[in-house]
């Protein structure tokens, strides 16, 4: 069985890539990618209250939310979403951790609020006003796909619209150490029940256990490898060549998830 | 939505060990929650601690998974003949076409705070033997349930907080709507840590004693600790007359702040709307409701508008939380588990702890036990971030 969907609209920020035409052109080797590290915008759409209190991931996920809602031409806030991340926010989790390891055990309750998984979701909510549903997920290394099939069989059991989001912040030492993901990196996608004007292109997942696609140039491939969301990247890359085709993404060890692309522009 | 069939479930939480152990302390409206004596903890607060999660053993090729949030998991997987239920879907369906759904919000977060106190002096390393991605991580608990059974379809941890494992039904059901699975093991799991003890301590959210919902004294959660499971598939053509179904599910999110709920409850009505009309039912064709109910002042007042403005006050409804605790991320599927009980059992919980309902709460509120052949129930759980998530569950018949 397979599900499917149309994709309005894309996002992407990660270390040398700011945006989709210049992911774009990197995945199709238009232009020479060279990793920089993350430059991650202010929320300016949250409150300034909220704005001070949020850490890089939130920074992160608002900003691929709002190029992939603009890129699909919608109001922000105007769709259900699916957020997936790998871990959530390693930051905020260190400096409760170690408060906790202190005799005093003193947690600052706005470090609590946001240590959970779906802090992001939230200030998304609360940033545009959005009251549609929104669910939020984790699957260690596999969370770009899960969240591309909870976000498909959305779009195919709901027939709603669908912004979807994966993204993934590095996590500090000691931490580190046990989970080595280098820098921040998120891609989002708006996927439709039905073609609109939007559409650039249509998508069918299926379930397979054929091996995944890796990317030729050797520092994407990297990327991809280093930072869970990145898995998404051979996705992006049939996406951005105008022919599609078909791509297999990593999910969960030996299960694994076949995505046939086809153009619409 | 097509209802679903509730093939098999259990819990295991505070007021008992298995389905009917728990069908026995909410016969008796025990409560399960003891002044506060976890690990090193120093706080006065009540929690819902689960007998026997340190003694369970985990199988000899998951040992990695070892934490006390899938020793927890592990016992409850044990009941009720849960396990041999799922491996009978499997054979049925293949093992690739059941998905793994499973809500956490601390996971085996409590791993990595013991880890922290065992850092090393001079480079601050945490300990070799602290696996963080089998343990702590949100998606743990869920890989650890799919190994265990035994299978490679679709599967994540949903972490919306306190609604996790209420929404682990839609998305359970989102997929075997489309296609993608046959079936599902759904669930939550949450244990006790002290990043939830000592964070809600700060937010100045948890009661010096046992919580009672919608009491006019009420004034913070007990935080409990629960696993409960649920094996989903579709309704067979005939189906026994007391096989629990679920419904409908709603979700919504409240779009107003990350820790406090909507104060009329908006995004409460929103959720318990859009059930409704998932299930195609009318408001009058819900016998009961098993409230979020959390005993926070916010949280119990904007509730009960919420209640009231879709349902009336006439309508019977109460909290487990003064028995179980609030168990978080596993509250959703804790009390999914609750209902399919009430429904065959003929029994509505009346609230355990509340003595003096709020006469500001117009919700009819439940105080004692009452026997009723209900047909249909809502239940509902709603968490910071704003995320709301109704679900309806029926009797067959």
């Amino acid at each position: 069985m397979s599900a499917l969907a149309y994709v309005d609209g894309i996002g992407v920020l990660g270390p040398g890539l700011a945006g989709w035409p210049d992911t774009a052109a990197c995945l199709t080797g238009a232009n020479a990618y060279a990793p920089a590290a993350t430059i991650l915008p202010m929320p300016h759409l949250l409150p300034p209250a909220e704005r001070r209190r949020t850490g890089r991931v939130v920074k992160l996920a608002l900003a691929v939310a709002l190029e992939t809602v603009a890129h699909a031409d919608l109001n922000p806030g105007a769709t259900a979403s699916v957020f997936s991340s790998s871990g959530g926010d390693g930051h905020n989790c260190h400096e409760i951790c170690a408060a906790l390891a202190e005799p005093g055990r003193v947690i600052s309750p706005t470090r609590f609020s946001n240590s959970v998984h779906n802090a992001a979701a939230g200030y998304w909510s609360i940033a545009t006003g959005a009251m549609a549903p929104s669910n939020v997920l984790c699957a260690f290394d596999a969370s770009f796909a899960a969240g591309l099939l909870e976000a498909l069989a959305q779009v195919a059991a709901e027939r709603r619209s669908v912004l979807m989001i994966a993204y993934d912040t590095e996590y500090p030492a000691p931490l580190h150490a046990k989970r080595p993901i280098p820098d921040a990196f998120a891609i989002g996608l708006l996927l439709s029940a039905a073609h609109s004007r939007a559409t650039l292109a249509s998508l069918k997942a299926s379930l397979t256990d054929a091996p995944a696609e890796t990317l030729r140039e050797p520092r994407l491939e990297l990327l991809r490898t280093s930072i869970p969301a990145a898995r998404g990247l051979p996705l992006l890359r049939r996406l951005a060549l105008a022919e599609g085709g078909e791509t297999v993404l990593d999910y969960l060890g030996d299960t694994r998830v076949r995505v046939a692309v086809a153009s619409c522009r | 939505m097509n209802p679903l069939l509730l093939k098999s479930f259990t819990a295991s939480s505070c007021i008992g060990v298995g389905c009917s152990a728990i069908a026995a302390s909410l016969a008796r409206g025990r409560s399960g929650l003891v002044p506060c004596g976890f690990e090193t903890v120093c706080l006065e607060t009540y929690i819902g601690e689960v007998a026997g999660v340190d003694a369970q053993t985990l199988p000899a090729s998951l040992q990695s998974y070892d934490c006390r949030n899938n020793r927890l998991a592990e016992l409850a997987l044990r009941q009720d003949g849960f396990l041999a239920t799922v491996a009978d879907a499997a054979t049925r369906w293949g093992r690739d076409r059941l998905g793994v759904f499973i809500g956490t919000s601390t996971s085996g977060i409590l791993q990595t705070e013991l880890a922290y106190r065992e850092r090393a002096p001079d480079t601050g390393e945490l300990p070799p033997e602290f696996h963080y991605g089998t343990t702590h991580n949100s998606f743990s608990v869920a890989d650890y349930v799919r190994r265990r059974c035994g299978l490679t379809g679709p599967a994540a941890a949903v972490s919306c907080a306190c609604a996790s494992s209420a929404k682990v039904f839609a998305s359970a059901q989102r997929m075997i709507e489309a296609g993608l699975i046959d079936a599902a093991v759904v669930g939550g799991v949450d244990s006790l840590c002290l990043t939830t003890l000592y964070g809600f301590h700060s937010l100045q959210l948890t009661s010096r004693l046992p919580c009672r919902p919608f009491d006019r004294s009420r004034d913070g959660i007990s935080i409990g600790e629960a696993a409960a499971f649920v094996l989903l598939e579709r309704v067979p053509r005939a189906a026994d007359e007391d096989a629990v179904l679920l419904l409908g599910v709603g979700e919504s999110s409240d779009a107003h702040h990350i820790s406090a709920p909507h104060p009329e409850g908006l995004g409460a009505r929103l959720a318990m709307q859009a059930a409704l009309t998932s299930a195609a039912l009318e408001p009058a064709q819900i016998d009961y409701i098993n409230l979020h109910g959390t005993a926070t002042p916010s949280n119990d007042r904007s509730e009960s508008q919420a209640v009231t403005s879709v349902f009336g006050q006439a309508l019977p409804c109460s909290s487990t939380k003064g028995a179980t605790g609030h168990t978080l991320g596993a509250a959703g599927a804790l009390e999914a588990v609750i209902c399919a009980i009430s429904l065959q059992a003929e029994l509505l919980p009346g609230g355990t702890n509340t003595r003096d309902v709020d006469p500001q709460l117009s919700a009819y509120y439940l105080t004692e036990n009452r026997r009723y052949p209900a047909q249909r129930l809502l239940s509902n759980s709603f968490g910071f971030g704003g995320a709301n998530c109704s679900l309806i569950f029926g009797l067959a018949r």
